[in-house]
This record gives C-alpha cells, sequence and structure tokens, in this order.
C-alpha cells in the first residue's frame, strides 16, 4: 500500500477504525447513558466529512486500479456521512423511548456508511460485490433492531432474504462479466470491450442480471415490494437511513459501472430502462395512493423517486447528455434526501410505541396544535411533489429538462403525470395536519425538531440559490466520463 | 472438457436455487437454495478462470465463500429470533405487516 493508496481510502479508514473503537468503547459506557455512543458516532462521521472535504479536487486510481478517488465518489460520500449524522440525530430520542437503545445500533450504522463509500470509490467488481454485502449486512441487522417486535423481526428476514437473492444475481452477473472479459476490473472490462476480444452473449447476459441485482437494491419495480414491508417494520430512523443512502450508494454504483465501463451497452439496454423507469414512477405514485400508514407511504414514494432517477439513468445513455444527466440525478438526490428526512422527523416525532401514531387519522390537529411542525411537513410534502419554491421542484426541474434534451419526451410526460397523481397523496397528509380537528401526541425533543425545521428551512432556501448546487454537482461528474 | 459443460451446470445450479427461493415457504430451504446460487456462481469464476489462465476467479471465490458465511451468520441468527418469538418460521405466516 503506497503513501497515494492511504490517502485514497483515509475516510473511510477512520470511520471503520471509529467505529471499531467505539465498539469496544461502548462496554464501559453505562446503561443509561448511551446518548454518550450516539454523539462519539456522529462526531466520528463529522470527522469524516471533514477528511472527505479534504479530498475534493483529487483524482486517483488506487490499489491498482482496484479504487477510483474522483469528486463524484467524494460527493456522494459525503451525501452518506451527513445521512449518518441526520440519522443518529433522529434515532438519539427515538431508541431511548422505544427502549431498544444499545450501542451497536450506531456502530452498524457506521460499518454501513463505510460499506457505502467503499462502494463508490470502487473500480473493480470484487470491490463492488464485497462493498454491497459489507453495506447490507449492517442494514440487515438494523432492520431487526426493533427486536423483539414481530414486525421488525419479519421485516428483518425479508430484508435479508431478498437482499441475499438480489446479492446472488449481481453475483452470477458479475462472474459471467468474467468469462466474457477476463477481466474483473472496470479499466480491464472497457480494454476487452474496445479491443472487441468480449464475448458479448456472456457480456449481455451479466450485465442484465447485474441491473435485475442493482433493481432490487434500489427498490425499482417489478422488484420493489420488498420495501414498504422492510421500511414499515423497522425502525423508523433506521428506515430514513435505509431510504436515503442505500438509494443513493445503489444509484452511485449504477452510474459508475454502466456509463463508464459499458457505454455501448447503456445504449443497447436503454429501452429496458425506460420501461423499468416508466414502470417504477407508475407503480409507486398509484399505490402510494391507498397507504393510510404515513411510513408505508413514504416507501412507495421512495419507490416512485427511484422511478424519477433512473429517468436521469435513461437520459444518461445519451452521450451528448451524460453529463447533464448525472448532475441533475445527483441534485435530485440531495434535495430528495435532504426533503426525505425531514418528513420522515416528522414521523418519528409522532410515532407511539407498539407502531401506534402512523396512521393518517393520528396526524389530524398536528398543524393547529404544533404550528412548527406542521409547516415542516407542509415544506417536506410540496418538495416531495415538486412544487415551486422548494428544492424539490428543481431536482425535477432539471431532471425533466435532460430528460426532453436528450430525446426522451414521452418519458418526461410519464413522469410529469405521475408527479400530478402524486401531489394528491402528499397533499392529504397536509389536509389530515391542516383541516381536521384531533388530538395529536407529538414528542418533544430538541435534535428531533432541529433536524425537521433545519431541513424544511434547507429546503426552501436552498431552492432560492439552485445553481449553486447544481454547479457543484457538475463538477462532481466532470471526470466520471 | 469443454467449457460448456461447466457453464451448462452452473445456469443449472442457478436456476435450481432461484425455483428454491421462489417456491419454498421453510426459510432454511430458502437459504440453502441461496447458497446454492452463490455457488454456481462460483463454480463459474472457477471454470473462468482455468479457462482464461487468470487467477482472479479462484480469488473471488473465497472472498465470496466469506461473505457467504458472514451472511449466514446474521441470517440464522434472525430464524432463531423468529421462532423463538413465535414457535413457528414458515415464511407464509409472516404475515404482520401489510398494507
Amino acid at each position: 500500500m503506497t503513501q497515494a493508496d492511504f490517502f485514497s481510502i483515509l475516510p473511510i479508514i477512520t470511520i471503520l477504525l471509529w467505529a471499531l473503537a467505539l465498539l469496544v468503547a461502548d462496554l464501559w459506557i453505562p446503561k443509561e447513558r448511551k446518548s454518550m455512543t450516539a454523539l462519539l458516532a456522529a462526531v466520528g462521521l463529522a470527522v469524516g466529512v471533514g477528511i472527505s472535504l479534504s479530498q475534493v479536487g483529487q483524482t486517483a486510481l488506487t490499489f491498482k486500479g482496484m479504487l477510483m478517488l474522483d469528486n463524484f465518489a467524494v460527493f456522494l460520500n459525503i451525501i452518506f456521512l451527513v445521512s449518518g449524522i441526520l440519522a443518529i440525530a433522529l434515532s438519539y430520542d427515538y431508541l431511548k423511548r422505544m427502549g431498544i437503545e444499545r450501542g451497536e445500533y450506531y456502530v452498524l450504522m457506521m460499518f454501513s456508511i463505510a460499506g457505502m463509500m467503499l462502494l463508490t470509490q470502487a473500480y473493480n467488481l470484487i470491490v463492488v460485490f464485497l462493498a454491497i454485502e459489507f453495506l447490507s449486512i449492517p442494514l440487515y441487522i438494523l432492520a431487526g433492531f426493533a427486536r423483539p417486535r414481530l414486525e421488525s423481526e419479519e421485516a428483518a428476514l425479508k430484508y435479508f432474504l431478498l437482499g441475499t437473492f438480489s446479492s446472488g444475481f449481481l453475483l452470477y452477473g458479475i462472474a459471467l462479466i468474467f468469462g466474457a472479459t477476463k477481466s474483473t476490473g472496470l479499466e480491464g472490462i472497457m480494454a476487452s470491450l474496445s479491443a472487441n476480444e468480449a464475448n458479448l452473449v456472456l457480456f449481455i447476459a451479466g450485465a442484465s442480471l447485474m441491473l435485475v441485482g442493482f433493481g432490487f437494491k434500489v427498490a425499482v419495480a417489478p422488484f420493489h415490494e420488498w420495501a414498504p414491508d422492510v421500511y414499515q417494520g423497522s425502525p423508523t430512523p433506521a428506515s430514513a437511513f435505509m431510504a436515503v443512502s442505500v438509494k443513493a450508494a445503489g444509484f452511485a454504483v449504477l452510474l459508475r459501472i454502466f456509463l463508464t465501463a459499458f457505454p455501448t451497452l447503456a445504449q443497447q439496454l436503454m429501452p429496458v430502462v425506460w420501461g423499468v423507469a416508466a414502470l417504477t414512477m407508475v407503480v409507486g405514485n398509484v399505490l402510494a395512493i391507498n397507504q393510510t400508514n404515513l411510513k408505508r407511504l413514504l416507501a412507495y414514494s421512495s419507490i416512485a423517486h427511484a422511478g424519477y432517477l433512473m429517468m436521469a439513468f435513461v437520459s444518461a445513455s445519451n452521450p451528448a447528455q451524460t453529463g447533464q444527466a448525472v448532475s441533475a440525478m445527483l441534485y435530485y438526490l440531495v434535495a430528495y434526501g435532504l426533503t426525505t428526512f425531514g418528513a420522515w422527523a416528522v414521523v418519528v416525532s409522532l410515532e407511539q410505541a407498539e407502531g401506534k401514531g402512523l396512521e393518517l387519522e393520528d396526524y389530524a390537529g398536528v398543524g393547529q396544535k404544533y404550528p412548527w411542525l406542521g409547516a415542516a411537513m407542509l415544506v417536506f410534502m410540496l418538495s416531495l411533489s415538486g412544487i415551486p419554491l422548494t428544492i424539490g421542484f428543481w431536482g425535477k426541474f432539471f431532471l425533466f429538462r435532460t430528460t426532453v434534451e436528450a430525446g426522451f419526451t414521452s418519458l418526461a410526460l410519464v413522469g410529469l403525470f405521475t408527479s400530478l397523481v402524486s401531489v394528491f397523496y402528499y397533499l392529504r397528509v397536509v389536509v389530515y395536519m391542516f383541516m381536521r380537528p384531533g388530538e395529536p401526541r407529538v414528542r418533544r425533543d430538541g435534535w428531533l425538531s432541529l433536524v425537521a425545521v433545519g431541513a424544511a428551512v434547507a429546503v426552501v432556501l436552498l431552492s432560492v440559490l439552485p445553481s449553486r448546487l447544481l454547479d457543484m454537482a457538475a463538477q462532481a461528474v466532470l471526470r466520471l466520463q | 472438457m469443454p467449457m460448456s459443460y461447466f457453464i451448462g451446470l452452473s445456469v443449472v445450479m442457478f436456476a435450481m436455487g432461484i425455483l428454491g427461493v421462489l417456491l419454498r415457504r421453510n426459510p432454511l430451504v430458502v437459504f440453502m437454495s441461496l447458497e446454492l446460487m452463490f455457488n454456481s456462481a462460483n463454480l463459474l469464476f472457477v471454470a473462468f478462470s482455468a479457462y482464461h489462465q487468470v487467477l482472479d476467479g479462484q480469488l473471488f471465490v473465497f472472498f465470496v465463500m466469506t461473505t457467504a458465511a458472514a451472511e449466514v451468520a446474521v441470517g440464522l441468527a434472525l430464524i432463531v429470533a423468529i421462532f423463538k418469538a413465535k414457535r413457528t418460521i414458515d415464511l407464509d405466516q409472516m404475515s404482520s405487516l401489510k398494507g
């Protein structure tokens, strides 16, 4: 390992060592003071953000072509670290209240984040597979963390079985690609493809199986079935974490592999991806209409948003639009992540023990009794449905624009119509909060309110300066091509 | 032996694994089917590795076996936890999540 190798993975090393040290230190932290562990974990992630920021602008292929450090990876790594910090803020009071506070929770979250960071930097399919397992296995445990609540255990088993099933597809796809191109490194695969030495039948079969595997991970239709059940059964902050960071990690590696290593294939597979994107948008939005449980509603909403992100993937297959499409996708990820965390924060503050307080009726009267919380939720719902003066509007705007410019107007229209459908169920939540009388019970917690109000303010403020963030996203993809 | 034999065997194993996951209702058997899927990929790695005369594939198999072991640890723990709670592990009876 040379010095360049070491510095390229310094944030990952930091997070991992910090998590391991925390796992040991947690033994000496008394049971009633586990919030110490949360605080230490958050500090570790913040240190990770600092180190990642120092890597901005560097580009290096390290570990003999196994890992790639570029702005794209740094941009996403910061998203993961920040979402980890937000998830800890949501968990801080929730775990105590639900009586499931154990130090391992935070450590597992840090492990998962380290896996995601490895995934965005992976430049070899072996590393891709290992990183995906590395990020998934802690998540299976997090899903079942509300043990002995049966819902949580079942959610964990479901997530585990389907997650492993998808890993099987991914692995088989990698094996076929290795057979076709004689290499598992993205550079070797590219070289073999451009020299026309690869066996194209095996290669296309392998790439399709990999696409299926990733499709399960990011929950796009028709592989989305598990998401609502898992998000409903898992501890709520863990669901929020999964909905944001796992999706971001899945799309990041999808872009890295399919756009850099398989560029010719991206065009051949485009009709399939087109169908998946359209189907996901329709299925996610239509099934969300009937949901009365807020956790399930947000789960279907996250499926729908995976469809919109897939749309960027379709337009990226047009070489002239690749850069714009990827930066629009990164922008959308930030917008979606921020808004989603805020919305989940509101859900966490209303949730009661035994899975109570999650139905729409429980939200009646929140707007009158807790105007700040109601206003924040209003902002998140508007942002998720893409209404102006929120960051969600700009996310959709950039996305639809690049899709139209790439020549997929019909797909953009599907996106537009499904967005209109989504307005209905997002606004229904707002109607319940502001126009129905009720006696909501809300948990007041400093960190929770901070996340909810802070995210709402950020969602509105960032919408005033949309181009600044887009420029950052554009710089992040500069080196990807 | 020709390469197609290995590919054929591996595809059959992979298909059996998928069918097992989709059709069987006992999580332990589903588990075994998942392992079958992983091992069919391993077979492919080893076969291609010998065919192409490169070592990458052989190495990959070790990584896969280790991660599979880690997964088994988590999965079995989950099954035990569920069995303790409801005295059955039949997948058809896992219905507390509906909507």
